[in-house]
């Protein structure tokens, strides 16, 4: 792996695209900006874990291993974060015993966590566990000038949710991939008054970042990377100039620019996905713009694994992915050209061949 | 008598190997031997080296020479768990082989050096090796003798006062890059169409060597040659236990001491949590905390005990390790796993492992 130490004006530069492949301790240059509302700040995200309850208190060892890694290397950013943000799927089925053991992994982190609840957390008792022991599943905060969404994505009719015999068929079948007899995912009415009551104190200035656990625009419906009523909930967010929504459940690097919104999906500890296009059956929506992460290699279960760590600079995230077993990505995005860019490989004529051999 | 022994033993193997070297054909598996530009082989040099690897003059007390780590009648380990220097001084990582080191492109078991002439270079001042403050005194001894002094005249062209360590390594690298084995029955079976040179269960070794057990992803075969390491850093977990309960602590101790110039070679020899700190002494990379370098398996079952710090005694107790999948720890390579091998297929995989050995060095072994 490239090691090169980022200095603040290389990254601003506009023309420059450096590689800014980052290594643990990572030290963000401290610049104070006279002008502009909200500080830089430094936070993670761990994301899509899947811990999988086998028996007793055996657990899949695979699945462990990859969040109690992000947890281990996360301790030691130094800069220490201000918060670790989990981006959902904690448990596979929803089971008291799989959220359990990730409460207990996850205590071993030694920053504050904010918590976006998953699929695969919610439907085995519609998020009650979640709400009495982790979390609220909606909500906002802010922090050094920069006002933060939680949104529970993941909802879905009431109709399919009411249909299922037991608890355990309804989660089983929001858990595959590819369920024909799934459902796709939504904001749904509720969260979105209360989204547009809870914006309407923020000023046009203000930068906000949205952490959901589906991505909230329209990727590809077969495999619900997917929000049905993506559009509702960004057209809220469209009057405002520095907007962020951070998404878990692709596994994968995904990212795009919607009008005034970056959207950046974050990586999975437990296993990568085959990216749409690969499933050459449906038509597909990924974006253009996004640089694939490198073919995994399947004798590295860790590979096309890992977690973020993300800076807020300007109003802005670049986003450094941690890639296991495999080269890190910095994702920025790039003030003159209004989207956000892979500072090495964005440049077609830069794509090597693990990023074009699927 | 003894020293003679030795010299006489390494002379005639160093010559039939030599010759073969300078036809261009290394031993039968293995690549050939890259010579570095500034370092050319010649047979004056080769001999010199050899004489510098066995002079036990280049120690504090008199006893150390490099042969003491690297003996020749010992595949050119020790038989140690962890090296035995001065005064019997203990380090704290178990002596690889000179075999075949010179397909390594680091050396160490942390990689922290590059080259074999910057190898060589370290074990002469540390305080657990050979135990000299620095290398003056191996050039003073140099220049009262009369027989190096005409040797390395003849080598290198140098009058007396223009001799450095860096002569001195050079010559003893020239010679390393001539302890190469090769020709072992599992090169006969792979690369000298000798379908009869493996028994049965060897070759069933092979097989499971490269599927169930997952072994050639690290300790590569390839098509034309095998050295039997990708050159890479992997953490099996072993040692681990040692920094675990303090991780965050002893990573911040040995960064400090590393900003503050303390050495590494001496620290990885004579601090225990810096030395299962692994790879990451050098990187000062999170991830590889607990990694070593993959080593060779030729000769493995002459080079008992294993691991970077010889904890494991037998190549069965290898295997077990393995097949358990690694130490569990949270930085434990991704390519480890449990393997649920069959009794069969241990025993099958050990026969392989055995089959790796090159039969001129077990003929050198001390018995």
């Amino acid at each position: 792996m490239k090691k090169k130490m980022i200095s603040r004006r290389t990254f601003l530069k506009q023309a420059a695209f450096t590689a800014a492949a980052v290594s643990l301790p990572l030290s963000v240059v401290e610049v104070s900006w006279g002008k502009g509302k909200s500080q830089n700040f430094t936070f993670a995200y761990i994301s899509d874990s899947h811990l999988t309850h086998i028996k007793g208190s055996e657990f899949v060892r695979n699945f462990d291993k990859g969040l109690k890694k992000a947890v281990t290397e996360c301790n030691f950013m130094s800069p220490k974060p201000d918060f670790v943000v989990y981006g959902g799927d904690l448990a596979q089925l929803g089971k008291k015993e799989e959220l359990e053991h990730g409460l207990e992994i996850m205590s071993k982190l030694r920053h504050p966590v904010k918590w976006v609840i998953g699929e695969h957390d919610y439907y085995l008792d519609l998020g009650k566990f979640w709400r009495e022991k982790i979390s609220n599943l909606y909500y906002s905060f802010d922090h050094k000038g920069v006002h933060f969404v939680v949104l529970n994505s993941i909802l879905t009719y009431d109709s399919w949710i009411n249909k299922w015999a037991t608890p355990e068929e309804r989660m089983a079948n929001m858990a595959r991939l590819d369920n024909p007899n799934g459902s796709p995912f939504m904001v749904k009415e509720e969260q979105i008054a209360w989204l547009k009551k809870d914006l309407a104190n923020v000023s046009k200035d203000t930068p906000i970042i949205v952490m959901s656990h589906s991505p909230l625009y329209k990727i590809f419906k077969p495999w619900n990377f997917w929000t049905e009523d993506a559009e509702k909930v960004q057209a809220l967010l469209q009057p405002f100039k520095k907007v962020t929504v951070l998404h878990g459940h692709v596994h994968q690097i995904l990212y795009n620019q919607i009008g005034n919104i970056t959207f950046q999906a974050m990586l999975s500890t437990a296993w990568p996905w085959p990216y749409p296009p690969s499933y050459i059956q449906k038509p597909h929506q990924v974006p253009k713009l996004t640089v694939f992460m490198n073919r995994a290699d399947p004798f590295h279960e860790r590979d096309a694994t890992g977690w973020s760590i993300l800076n807020l600079e300007n109003g802005r995230v670049i986003n450094h992915f941690k890639l296991w077993e495999n080269k890190d990505r910095v994702l920025r995005y790039d003030e003159k050209l209004g989207y956000p860019v892979d500072v090495e490989y964005q440049d077609p004529a830069k794509r090597i061949p693990p990023q074009t051999h699927y | 008598m003894k020293k003679q022994c030795a010299f006489l033993m390494i002379s005639t193997f160093l010559v039939a190997l030599f010759l073969t070297l300078k036809a261009g054909a290394a031993p039968l598996g293995l690549p050939e031997v890259k010579i570095p530009p500034d370092n050319p082989q010649t047979m004056e040099k080769v001999r010199l080296g050899e004489k510098l690897f066995l002079d036990k003059r280049f120690s504090l007390d008199g006893t150390v020479s490099c042969a003491t780590c690297h003996d020749p009648a010992k595949a050119f380990a020790d038989g140690l768990p962890v090296a035995e220097g001065i005064k019997k001084l203990k380090g704290m990582r178990n002596s690889p082989t000179v075999l075949n080191a010179v397909y390594y492109t680091t050396q160490f078991w942390d990689g922290r050096v590059k080259t074999l002439e910057e190898q060589a270079k370290a074990p002469f001042i540390n305080p657990v090796e050979h135990g000299l403050k620095s290398h003056d005194p191996i050039i003073t001894i140099i220049k009262s003798d009369p027989e190096y002094l005409k040797e390395f005249k003849k080598v290198f062209g140098v009058k007396p006062e223009e001799i450095t360590i860096d002569h001195v390594v050079k010559a003893i690298a020239a010679f390393e890059r001539t302890l190469v084995s090769g020709d072992s029955p599992f090169d006969r079976y792979m690369y000298g169409q000798d379908k009869t040179a493996m028994s049965e269960a060897a070759i069933r070794g092979l097989e499971i060597y490269r599927t169930k057990a997952r072994c050639q992803d690290c300790h590569t075969i390839g098509q034309t040659n095998a050295i039997f390491t990708d050159n890479k850093f992997h953490n099996l977990g072993v040692g681990f236990s040692v920094i675990e309960e303090n991780l965050f602590e002893i990573v911040e101790k040995f960064k400090k001491a590393k900003e503050a110039g303390k050495d590494i070679d001496e620290s990885v020899l004579t601090n225990k949590e810096a030395s299962e700190l692994g790879r990451f002494v050098v990187t000062l990379n999170i991830e590889d905390i607990g990694r070593f370098k993959t080593p060779t398996l030729r000769n493995v079952a002459l080079t008992a005990p294993y691991m970077h710090d010889g904890s494991l005694n037998t190549l069965e107790e290898v295997i077990e390790l393995y097949d358990q999948g690694g130490e569990e720890n949270p930085m434990l390579d991704s390519g480890i796993r449990p393997l649920r091998l069959t009794d069969q297929e241990k025993s099958d995989l050990l026969e392989f492992l055995k089959a790796l050995t090159s039969p001129e060095v077990a003929a050198k072994m001390k018995k």
